[in-house]
């Protein structure tokens, strides 16, 4: 009972002020050995917001993204989703690293998309998406597949439930992935280059889920190179160059008139 | 080519291209092979099945004589409870050897080193004798004259628990690498999407991780089985009641040694098969949701 305390705490008070970031970067560094990949990043992320990063490859992206779920650690810096210090708890001005089962359950409020769609092969469909609520957030068999079936119905994969992985297309796959995710009721979704695998007559069924998700309000943070995507679905674009997010604003000013020199350099080449 | 062809072939035969009748190439060295081996074989089969000192009445005799049944008893109970406590062992070595522990590591390194690399043999002799080395077996605080309990070795160790013993502690360390190399091929991906959903480490080996490594550990497993029901025959060194050693009991009075020993080799090829058989449906439970993408 007293996770449940923990949980709603923060929740409350940020429903209160309802435009406090619920993703709240601040000053990450994080290297891999002596290779510096983030270098300083601050971010706010309010609710419902959906934010694209975008850049050349090895500029940080998916390295700042995996930190927010605490996949990997930061050297420096905090990341606070929904009021909670992912990876670590403040006591008495240090921060201590949480142990692995706490960090899981820092998890369970945050989706994430994988660009390889990493569904387990030997569950099928349905299995694949119960497989979380039914084991973590005590969900009943029944209660999970219906919402699974709803889930599944919304990414247009109904059909689909008892299909195994292997029998699926990647479009299938990753939409498949997004329902997963969706079934654990997250607060914020993260996207990891999620249409970057896909053959490209693929990529648009997956947008078009994604789309709809930003729609009906999901917060996001989505990393990928579909800059259409960004300027129709974004609220703003994080243009990140050598571990710095180098351009921060407006989808549109972002992608059409950055001042720096190598945003101006990316999104020439890339539109 | 087609043009070059029509007008030889076209005026004496017009039989149209797909009709025409294919003729299979002959394979003469293949029919010659396969009557000179069926030659031998049924030669020597011939002379085994007429030649008298294997007494085959003495075979069906024996075969279903309580003492060989018994040892044939032994002989499943021995192997089957040395898999188990192997397996059990194998998969904690395996977690062991790939933790972020060096400790746990290097432990499990140098038991897998050590196991293996003694013969079975010396370790079934040395548990079975290990009264020699420690009389007494006793538990206590050190540097206190506190006994929890204390048994002589003998009473506590007989031939069947260090039997038991070294099957299993050497079964733990062969099939840990098995074991290892079915966690080591499942995709990272895998435990990344594990624990972006919320679960814990051992949730994601338990849940997810386990259930496709068996895929791949399933078949040497399979292996590592059967060569486990034919190794408990060299628990006879120490006097165990398997089923050679009964069988060997058995011909050092009678010497009826050819026979008996075709009994013993009937029933461990009959066990042997079954196992087979079990891994067989065993694998094609475990390679659901995999089949479709081999094939």
């Amino acid at each position: 009972m007293s996770v449940e305390s923990d949980v709603a705490t923060p929740q409350m008070g940020a429903e209160i002020m309802s435009l406090s970031p619920i993703v709240s970067i601040q000053g990450v560094h994080k290297s891999f050995d002596d290779n510096p990949v983030l270098r300083g990043i601050d971010l706010d992320i309010v609710r419902g917001e959906v934010v694209c990063v975008v850049g050349r490859s090895g500029s940080g992206k998916s390295t700042l993204l995996r930190c927010i779920n605490a996949l990997e650690t930061v050297d420096e810096g905090r990341i606070i989703v929904d009021g909670e210090t992912m990876g670590y708890e403040e006591r008495r001005g240090k921060l201590h690293e949480l142990s692995a089962r706490r960090i899981a359950k820092q998890r369970l409020g945050i989706g994430m998309v994988f660009q390889q769609f990493n569904l387990f092969h030997h569950m099928d469909v349905l299995h694949n998406i119960i497989a979380g609520p039914t084991r973590l957030l005590r969900q009943t068999k029944g209660e999970a597949a219906a919402h699974a079936r709803e889930l599944l119905d919304m990414v247009g994969l109904a059909d689909k439930a008892t299909a195994y992985p292997s029998r699926l297309s990647g479009g299938q796959q990753q939409r498949v992935a997004i329902a997963r995710a969706l079934a654990m009721s997250p607060k914020v979704m993260l996207f990891d280059e999620p249409t970057s695998a896909l053959d490209p007559e693929l990529v648009g069924e997956v947008l078009a889920v994604m789309r709809d998700l930003a729609t009906s309000g999901m917060t996001m943070i989505v990393v990928t190179h579909e800059m259409k995507f960004a300027l129709e679905v974004a609220d703003r674009v994080a243009f990140m160059d050598r571990g710095t997010i180098a351009e921060l604003g407006p989808a549109e000013e972002v992608i059409t008139s950055s001042t720096s020199e190598a945003a101006q350099l990316f999104f020439a080449r890339v539109r | 080519m087609t043009e070059h062809m029509a007008p030889v072939v076209g005026e004496q035969e017009s039989v149209d291209p797909p009709n025409q009748k294919i003729v299979r190439k002959k394979h003469w060295g293949r029919h010659v092979s396969a009557v000179a081996t069926a030659i031998i074989l049924g030669g020597i089969l011939f002379s085994l099945f007429t030649n008298p000192n294997l007494e085959w009445d003495i075979v069906l005799r024996y075969i279903w004589d309580p003492r060989i049944l018994n040892g044939v008893g032994v002989t499943l109970i021995l192997s089957g409870v040395s898999m188990v406590i192997g397996v059990v062992g194998a998969v904690i070595l395996a977690i062991m050897r790939i933790s972020d522990n060096r400790l746990l590591r290097v432990v499990s390194s140098l038991y897998i080193w050590f196991f293996r690399g003694t013969p079975l043999l010396v370790q079934i002799i040395f548990w079975g004798f290990l009264g020699a080395l420690y009389p007494v077996i006793s538990l206590g605080i050190i540097g206190t004259d506190i006994t929890i309990f204390s048994v002589p070795t003998n009473v506590l160790i007989g031939p069947f628990v260090a039997a038991l013993l070294a099957l299993s502690l050497n079964e733990a360390a062969y099939s840990s690498e098995v074991v290892r190399s079915g966690l080591l091929s499942v995709d990272v991906g895998q435990r990344e999407a594990a624990s972006s959903l919320g679960m814990s480490p051992m949730m994601t080996m338990r849940l997810i991780v386990l259930p496709q490594a068996i895929r791949i550990i399933l078949p040497p497993m399979g292996n590592q089985t059967i060569t486990m029901l034919k190794m408990t025959s060299l628990v006879s060194v120490i006097a165990g009641t398997d089923l050679l050693t009964n069988i060997q009991s058995i011909y050092s009075q009678t010497f009826e040694i050819m026979p008996l020993l075709v009994v013993a080799s009937l029933w461990y090829l009959l066990l042997t098969s079954l196992l087979s058989i079990g891994q067989h449906f065993i694998e094609r439970k475990y390679g659901q949701g995999v089949r479709v993408s081999v094939s």
